[in-house]
């Protein structure tokens, strides 16, 4: 094999190689990407209900219930709030340790007829004072805190419906 | 160093009055920080004079400069020792007046966290990743005997530029010495779920990876500096290669068994961008570690393996900065300052640009000489760079757009685990089909048919196991599939030692042909079967099943087969935390298998709840329980039947410990001479 014909070897095999690589990273993509959306968003765009996404803001004070099924398995349900809007989001299974009301949370899930969002998932955080970055972009959004004016108001000066004063229950 | 014995100056003749000095009071020695800081700086000093001297002794060929290289590495291992030493003291002794150890550690933490806790923090884990860089830089100065002095000079260089770099880094923006005052009366304490055995081990070994490959690059700048690739640098690259590879691998592995205990969630891998931060240098530095065989044994795909390990290296800087930045979003997002994010992505670009902008000018230096046909052990291993790399590039892909979307457009967007696994999968099935086959190939030219002949057993195995997956077990597609590959890569491993061996054809002197075979080739054989192993437990996952399920004392429930009986609730008292423990008995047929006891842990320095999941295993299938809530005398409990999860991580092992033994192999020891280091005495 000549050094020219070997160099073109060389390349035709890294340019499959990518190629390939981008083709799949491409089509993994469309089916794949996971948008967030704040409950604005939601009510704004009303994205089809076959496709999952994530809904984040804050978990509205006093609007968490709990259930057991018929056959013993649990669910919850509860509203998330970005202040102007709230979604109720209903979840089959137990909800995260650092699960709190009035604290930032980011659900999976999909948008059902009836305007609800059914989780799959309900993100966990390692730390209960952490407020997931696209929460505070959301809230930010939403026009009800300006970062510069510093930390993010109390949870229960959120809520569209605010019964609890305190906006901590449960803990 | 007057620090240590500067608070004991009290006369002999006020000791009767005085109480005994405890370990734990204001009189312990208070400029033990300031020593680590001073040894800091004075490291990033000598990583200075380190990166200059010996780099312009070797372009120059002056002996008595390259000479400055090895004294420099050892200087920089002491000083650096020495800061970490003075860290660890702050975090045994609960010096509270060092902010870090107010952030991190708490007084009533077990001995062994207080330990892990001097690296469980951001500012902590930068001073080991340093202090581990001069461990291998001293270790290339002492072992590297077989060396040309001028490579060695200027492998120790570029090992002090990676050095500078990171201890500016450490000193601006992540200093572990920084003070507060005034000293509160103790710690917030260390995150709970980071107080656990596998995790205080797990960041060193995964940086001893990392850092390996540092070591890897500072070989291919040498050699770029150089202008010079030989079958010798191969050879010399390679134990490096393979050890970083070993490390990353267990870590790697303890990571993900860590996930699968301690998060409770019985996931093994999540396609967590802090996972894939790990991941990216494994499959890069896997890559490199199969390439430089080539270059050893073949002297070709030179130009190739010097770009890998530019490579490997720059994915361990882009996991150290997607891990220190919090740019991503992760469940172990621990950091979130944009400084250190930004000075890290500086540190990237300065590296990985350099080094480039280096291989773009002296890489055409390096001729290429060996050539071989496409159907030969090297065309194979040209293979399995080429879908090593694809796998990475589309890791890498996955793991960085929601950073790119981000930015551009402002879309919040996350990729999760179904888009990596469509998008990998078509690149690892050929990849794990073309390895027993790889394996058997000779060298220059082979012959395809003549090495599948040699591995119809294998095949036919994998059918079999296959079929009964399918037909016997009812498994779905994937989880056949799966299993049908790992039992070609095991079989397939197997039947690559018979053949080494001519177990079939002489059974008689199979033995001896056994013990005379090299350990590189033992190892190989046992690394390949492991990852059928592992793939045959990610197989199992794919078919586990569970339940959540709300329970009253004396209730049971069904799940695979298993009756799961919760006995009742009790108070448990640990170290630092209260916990409810429920007890699970489970049975079969009656029979009592196990009782499982999950928790629910508070930890009372900072209230913090965590699951404590309980697994039983008897090697073949996981039974694993968590607590969920408790709702009046009734728990709800997450119950998990997961058959095959152990082999996941014993086959990650096993590929380590493969590693392991080609890297005890003679071969690799034993520097044969260079042309260049038979001449010069080193």
């Amino acid at each position: 094999m000549t050094r020219k014909k070997r160099r073109l070897m060389i390349l035709l095999l890294a340019g499959l190689g990518l190629g390939t690589a981008t083709a799949l990273t491409l089509t993994a993509f469309q089916d794949n990407l996971v948008f967030f959306l704040s409950p604005s968003d939601v009510l704004a765009q009303r994205p089809p209900g076959e496709r999952a996404f994530r809904l984040g803001g804050l978990v509205e004070a006093g609007s968490v219930e709990r259930h057991t099924g018929a056959d013993g398995r649990p669910s919850a349900t509860f509203r998330v709030t970005d202040g102007p809007s709230a979604i109720t989001v209903t979840y089959s299974g137990v909800l995260p340790d650092l699960f709190r009301e009035g604290q930032g949370v980011v659900t999976l899930g999909k948008l059902q007829p009836d305007g609800s969002f059914r989780a799959s998932e309900v993100l966990a955080r390692h730390d209960e004072t952490y407020m997931p970055p696209e929460v505070a972009d959301a809230l930010r959004r939403a026009g009800h805190w300006n970062p510069a004016q510093g930390a993010a108001p109390p949870a229960a000066s959120w809520n569209t419906a605010p019964r609890q004063p305190e906006g901590r229950s449960g803990g | 160093m007057e620090g240590p014995g500067e608070p004991v100056g009290s006369p002999a003749g006020v000791q009767g009055a005085e109480p005994p000095v405890s370990p734990q009071s204001p009189e312990h020695p208070r400029m033990i920080p300031e020593l680590g800081h001073f040894a800091l700086a004075l490291a990033c000093v000598l990583a200075v004079v380190q990166s200059v001297l010996p780099v312009v002794g070797a372009e120059r060929r002056d002996a008595r400069l390259m000479g400055t290289a090895g004294p420099l590495a050892f200087g920089q291992l002491v000083a650096i020792g020495t800061a970490f030493g003075c860290l660890a003291w702050a975090y045994l002794v609960n010096d509270t007046t060092v902010s870090n150890v107010v952030a991190n550690s708490h007084s009533a933490k077990p001995l062994i966290y207080k330990l892990s806790g001097t690296w469980g923090n951001h500012e902590g884990s930068m001073v080991l990743w340093v202090l581990i860089l001069s461990v291998c830089g001293a270790a290339v100065a002492a072992f590297g005997r077989g060396l040309p002095t001028a490579l060695k000079a200027r492998v120790i260089g570029v090992l002090g530029w990676v050095a500078v770099g990171f201890l500016l880094f450490i000193l601006f923006t992540s200093n572990p010495f920084t003070r507060i005052w005034p000293p509160p009366m103790d710690g917030r304490g260390l995150n709970p779920v980071l107080q656990d055995p596998g995790l205080a081990m797990h960041p060193p070994t995964l940086y001893f990876g990392y850092v390996g490959y540092a070591v890897t690059f500072a070989f291919a700048l040498a050699a770029l500096l150089e202008g010079r690739v030989d079958a010798a640098w191969g050879r010399w690259v390679r134990p490096w290669a393979l050890g970083a590879w070993c490390f990353l691998t267990v870590g790697i592995t303890m990571g993900s068994w860590w996930a699968y205990y301690e998060l409770g969630w019985g996931g093994y891998w999540f396609w967590d961008p802090v996972e894939n931060a790990s991941l990216l240098p494994w499959l890069a530095g896997t890559a490199l570690l199969h390439s430089a065989i080539v270059v050893e044994k073949r002297d070709t795909l030179k130009v190739w393996s010097v770009l890998l390990a530019i490579l490997a290296f720059a994915m361990s800087l882009l996991g150290t900065f997607l891990v220190r930045s919090g740019v991503l979003n992760s469940v172990h997002a621990f950091a979130n300052d944009p400084s250190r994010g930004i000075f890290i992505l500086a540190l990237l670009m300065v590296y990985v640009a350099g080094a480039f902008a280096l291989f773009a000018w002296r890489a055409p230096r390096l001729s290429p000489t060996g050539i071989f046909a496409p159907i030969s052990r090297e065309g194979a291993l040209v293979l399995n760079n080429l879908l090593l790399c694809s796998i990475a590039a589309v890791v890498l892909a996955g793991t960085l757009w929601p950073m790119f979307a981000d930015i551009l457009t402002g879309a919040k967007i996350s990729v999760g685990p179904p888009f990596f696994n469509t998008a990998t999968a078509p690149l690892a099935i050929p990849l794990v089909i073309a390895m027993p086959i790889g394996a058997m190939l000779p060298w220059k030219r082979a012959d395809l048919w003549a090495a599948l002949q040699r591995l119809w057993w294998a095949a036919v195995a994998a059918l079999v196991i296959g079929f009964l997956a399918l037909v016997v077990a009812g498994y779905p597609v994937w989880p056949v599939l799966g299993m049908t590959l790992a039992a070609w890569l095991v079989v397939g491993a197997a039947a690559d030692i018979a053949d080494r061996t001519g177990l079939f054809r002489r059974p008689a002197q199979a033995w001896r042909r056994a013990i005379a075979l090299p350990r590189a080739a033992w190892g190989a054989a046992i690394a390949h079967g492991a990852v059928g192993i592992s793939i045959a437990g990610v197989a199992g996952m794919g078919v586990a099943t569970d339940t959540l399920v709300q329970l009253e004392p004396g209730q049971s429930t069904r799940l695979a087969g298993y009756e799961w009986r919760m006995d009742g609730l009790s108070d448990v008292t640990g170290a630092n935390y209260r916990a409810r423990r429920v007890t699970v008995t489970v049975l079969q047929d009656g029979k009592v298998i196990a009782v499982l006891t999950p928790e629910r842990r508070t930890f009372i320095v900072d209230n913090q709840t965590t699951a404590e999941a309980a697994i039983h295993t008897n090697a073949l299938r996981d039974l694993y329980a968590v607590l969920g809530e408790e709702r009046g005398t009734a728990a709800v409990l997450r119950l998990h039947h997961n058959p095959f999860a152990p082999w996941i991580w014993f086959g990650g092992l096993a590929m380590a410990f493969g590693g392991m033994l080609s890297l005890s192999d003679r071969r690799m020891r034993v520097a044969a001479p260079a042309p260049k280091a038979a001449t010069v005495p080193a």
